[in-house]
C-alpha cells in the first residue's frame, strides 16, 4: 500500500457543556482548525469520514445526514464510522485507508461528541425487558475487570490515583483539555467519594462536549506540506464478542492482537524501547497499567510497576497521556480520535505544553463496547522505509 | 410450543439542542413570529437557515426576514396522524416555499380535506398559542394568506432547545432465551451448550465465540462463585436500587460464563472474590418470565473456592 501522513489535527476547547455551538458548529470548531494546521483548504479535500458513539448520547439518528453540508460534504464522499468508544480511532483509520489505497488524495476525519444533549449514565444503562435490573453505567461494566486485574497482578491500591494525578496535572498543561488540575495529589484522589468499588471520583473520565479532526495525505501531499507532518507506519484494529465463555477481560485478546499486528506492521520488535510516547485510552485509571500489559509495553501482571515507577511520566521512558487523556477530556465518539492526534501532534513537534522532547514514534491507541472494539496507529517523524 | 417472548420497551428522553449563533436567531425569530431564512453566498434564501454554505463551506452570517406566507410545492396526505406530529387530524404534508425564500421546508397543512389540497395553494403559518422559541412554535399553516402580525419581541436570546424524544419498541426474545425464560418462570436454571466449544451459556444464545446456536439442554445450579464485583456507590438516571449495593459476576456452578446479579444480605464491605453464593427466589406467587424471580444472590457460607478455579472467568 502506499505512505500516508497526517498533515494536521484540530480540536475544540472541550467542556461538559458546550451550549455556545450546535452540533455542526462543535464539529467545524475541530475541521477549521485542523484544516488550519495541515494548511490546506477545502477544494484539497477529496472525501469526509465522520465518527461517533451511539446516536442515543445526542437523539439523533444518523447526524450524518444534516451534518453533511457543515462537514464540507456536499459534492464529496461521506462516510460514517460506528465502532463505539473507539470509534475516533476507527474513523482515522478508515480515512487512512482510503489514502493508502489510492483512492483519495486528502481525506479529513471528523469525530464527536456532544454529550450535554443527554445523560450517558442514563443512555449506557436502557434495559430491555427480561433482563435484570442492575446496570450501572460503564463505571459499574469496567469495575470488576479493574478488581480482577488488580487481583491477577498484585498491584498495591495507589496504582490507580497515581494514573490520576500524572493524567489531570497532564491536562494543566493542555490548553484543550475539559479537566486542568495542577494541584491534584494522590492524596486528594484517595479522598475523592468512592463511586464503583475500585473505582474512585477521581479516577474517573468526566462527561465532555467535543470534537477532534484530523487531514490525512498521500505521499505527495505530505511531501508539499511545509510544516512537519506524521508518518503513518501502522494501523489495526480488531474486534471481539463482549461476552463469550473464556473471555479475558483484563487482557482481552482482540487488544492483544491488534498490538501484535500493529507492532509487527510498524517493522517495531521491543515497543517500550522503540516508541518513545503513548496516548492510550484510559477512561478509568486503573486501564493505563492494563493496557500496558495487553500493549505488549510490559509483561502481564507488571504494567503497573511501569506506572509506579514513574516511568509513564513526562520525562520518563514511556510517557503515557502527555494530553492528560481520556481521564481529563472525554467527548466519547472524539476520545479515540483525540488519542491519534496527540500522537501526530507529538511527532510534529506541535504538542506545546504537553510536548515530548524528542518524540519521533508515538503509539495512538483506543478501545470501545465492553472492551471489544480495538483500533491503534503507530505515526512517525519520518516516512516508513517501506510503504 | 411457542418460545418466543415479547415485550414492549419503552425508552424516552428530554433531549436539549444546543442552537449556535444561526439556529438561535431563527428560534429566537419564531418566538416573536418572525421567520429568518439564511443568504449563502450565490444569494439564494434558506428556509429553515443553514449553518454552513454548501457550497462555499463558510459560516453562514446573514440571516433576512421572510415572509409567514408561501407556496405549497408538492405535497401528500395523512389519514392517520401518529403520536407527535403536528396534527391529531387528518392533514396534508407539503413542501412549502415561502415568499422571498428559494428553498421549501416541510411542514402540515391543515387543509381539513385531501381535496382542497393543491401544488400552488397559498398557505400562511398558523403560530402557536405560546410561542417560546421552539420549532413548534410553527404550529402547522393553513389554507390562505392572512397571517397573524409579528409579536413584540418577547426577551433574550434564545440559545437551547429541549426536544423530548420517546421510542416504543417491541422486544422479543430467541427461542433459546425464551425457554430458558419459561424455565425461570418454573423455578429452574437451564443452560444450554455450544456444539463447538462444549461451553454451557446461561443464559443460552448463539455461541459468541462459534458463531451456532447453542443445542443440548443443561440443568444449571442455583450455587455459584463470585468471580468479581463492584460495589455500586453512585445514584444515577433510571436506577431501581438505593446506593450502595453489590453488582458482582457469578459463575453458576454448571456453567461456563458468569451472570451479573445482585449481592445482598451483607455488608457491601464484606463481599469477597471466590465467595460461594445462593440465589435467594422471590415468592412463587410472583415468578414471571423474567430474570427478577431472582431476587438476589446470598453467601452461603461455604469456604470461599480457591482462586485457581474461576480465574479463567475473570
Amino acid at each position: 500500500m502506499r505512505r500516508a501522513a497526517v498533515l494536521g489535527t484540530g480540536q475544540t476547547h472541550h467542556r461538559t457543556r458546550r451550549t455556545d455551538v450546535s452540533m455542526a458548529g462543535l464539529c467545524r470548531e475541530a475541521i477549521d482548525r485542523a484544516l488550519e494546521d495541515a494548511g490546506v483548504d477545502w477544494p484539497d479535500i477529496d472525501a469526509v469520514v465522520l465518527g461517533k458513539a451511539p446516536d442515543l448520547f445526542e437523539g439523533v439518528m444518523m447526524p450524518e445526514l444534516f451534518l453533511a453540508d457543515a462537514l464540507g460534504a456536499s459534492g464529496r464522499p461521506l462516510l460514517r464510522v460506528h465502532t463505539a468508544g473507539s470509534v475516533g480511532g476507527a474513523t482515522a483509520i478508515v480515512a487512512t485507508s482510503l489514502v493508502r489505497a489510492g483512492v483519495h488524495r486528502r481525506v479529513l476525519a471528523v469525530a464527536f461528541e456532544k454529550q450535554s444533549e443527554s445523560n450517558a449514565m442514563w443512555a449506557l444503562s436502557v434495559q430491555p425487558p427480561f433482563t435484570a435490573p442492575i446496570g450501572a453505567g460503564a463505571g459499574g461494566y469496567f469495575a470488576p475487570h479493574i478488581r480482577s486485574y488488580i487481583r491477577r497482578s498484585h498491584a498495591p491500591g495507589h496504582i490507580g490515583a497515581l494514573v490520576a494525578v500524572k493524567d489531570r496535572r497532564n491536562g494543566a498543561l493542555n490548553p484543550y483539555a475539559h479537566l486542568r488540575q495542577p494541584d491534584i495529589t494522590v492524596e486528594s484522589v484517595q479522598a475523592s467519594p468512592m463511586l464503583w468499588d475500585p473505582v474512585r471520583y477521581d479516577e474517573t473520565c468526566p462527561s465532555s462536549d467535543g470534537a477532534c479532526a484530523v487531514v490525512i495525505g498521500d505521499q505527495e501531499a505530505a511531501e508539499a506540506s511545509e510544516r512537519p507532518v506524521a508518518w503513518i507506519r501502522a494501523t489495526a484494529m480488531r474486534t471481539e464478542p463482549t461476552f463469550f465463555a473464556g473471555k479475558d477481560h483484563v487482557n482481552p485478546r482482540a487488544g492483544a492482537e491488534a498490538s501484535h499486528a500493529l507492532w509487527h506492521a510498524a517493522g517495531i520488535t521491543d515497543p517500550f524501547e522503540q516508541v518513545d510516547v503513548a496516548e492510550i485510552y484510559v477512561p478509568f485509571s486503573w486501564f493505563e497499567p492494563m493496557w500496558l500489559e495487553n500493549l505488549g509495553f510490559a509483561e502481564a501482571g507488571h504494567g503497573w510497576k511501569l506506572t509506579e515507577s514513574g516511568e509513564t511520566r513526562i520525562g520518563g521512558r514511556l510517557p503515557v497521556n502527555p494530553s492528560g487523556g481520556v481521564l481529563c477530556s472525554n467527548p466519547i465518539g472524539a476520545s479515540g480520535m483525540l488519542r491519534f492526534a496527540e500522537a501526530a501532534m507529538q511527532v510534529m513537534g506541535r504538542a506545546g505544553d504537553h510536548q515530548v522532547a524528542g518524540a519521533r514514534t508515538a503509539l495512538g491507541h483506543a478501545y470501545g463496547g465492553g472492551s471489544q472494539f480495538f483500533s491503534m496507529w503507530v505515526v512517525s517523524d519520518t516516512a516508513p522505509a517501506s510503504a | 410450543m411457542e418460545t418466543v417472548l415479547a415485550a414492549p420497551l419503552e425508552i424516552g428522553f428530554d433531549y436539549t439542542r444546543s442552537l449556535g449563533p444561526v439556529l438561535g436567531r431563527f428560534m429566537t425569530g419564531l418566538r416573536d413570529r418572525r421567520v429568518l431564512g439564511s443568504r449563502t453566498a450565490d444569494g439564494r434564501i434558506h428556509v429553515p437557515p443553514l449553518e454552513y454554505d454548501p457550497v462555499t463551506h463558510a459560516p453562514v452570517t446573514e440571516l433576512v426576514d421572510v415572509q409567514p406566507t408561501g407556496t405549497v410545492v408538492s405535497w401528500t396526505w395523512t389519514d392517520r396522524p401518529l403520536d407527535g406530529q403536528p396534527l391529531d387530524r387528518p392533514f396534508g404534508w407539503a413542501l412549502i416555499r415561502l415568499d422571498g425564500a428559494d428553498t421549501a421546508l416541510l411542514h402540515a397543512v391543515d387543509a381539513g380535506s385531501r381535496d382542497r389540497m393543491h401544488t400552488g395553494m397559498r398557505v400562511h403559518i398558523r403560530w402557536s398559542s405560546s410561542p417560546h422559541g421552539h420549532i413548534r412554535d410553527i404550529e402547522c399553516f393553513a389554507p390562505g394568506e392572512t397571517a397573524a402580525a409579528p409579536a413584540e419581541s418577547g426577551g433574550d436570546p434564545v440559545t437551547i432547545m429541549t426536544t423530548p424524544i420517546r421510542l416504543a419498541y417491541t422486544h422479543t426474545t430467541s427461542p433459546e432465551e425464551g425457554r430458558y425464560l419459561r424455565e425461570l418462570a418454573e423455578g429452574r436454571l437451564l443452560g444450554q451448550r455450544c456444539p463447538v466449544c462444549r461451553k454451557v451459556y446461561v443464559p443460552p444464545r448463539v455461541c459468541p465465540a462459534d458463531g451456532v446456536p447453542t443445542e443440548e439442554e443443561v440443568a444449571v445450579s442455583e450455587h455459584g462463585t463470585v468471580t468479581t464485583f463492584c460495589v455500586v456507590n453512585v445514584p444515577f438516571a433510571g436506577q431501581r436500587l438505593e446506593p450502595p449495593y453489590v453488582v458482582a459476576q457469578i459463575l453458576l456452578d454448571g456453567a461456563d460464563m458468569p451472570i451479573p446479579h445482585l449481592i445482598l444480605g451483607l455488608p457491601a464491605d464484606e463481599v469477597r472474590m471466590g465467595m460461594r453464593v445462593a440465589a435467594v427466589w422471590r415468592d412463587r406467587a410472583e415468578w414471571t418470565t423474567s430474570p427478577t424471580n431472582i431476587a438476589h444472590f446470598l453467601p452461603t457460607g461455604e469456604p470461599d473456592a480457591p482462586y485457581e478455579s474461576y480465574e479463567d472467568h475473570l
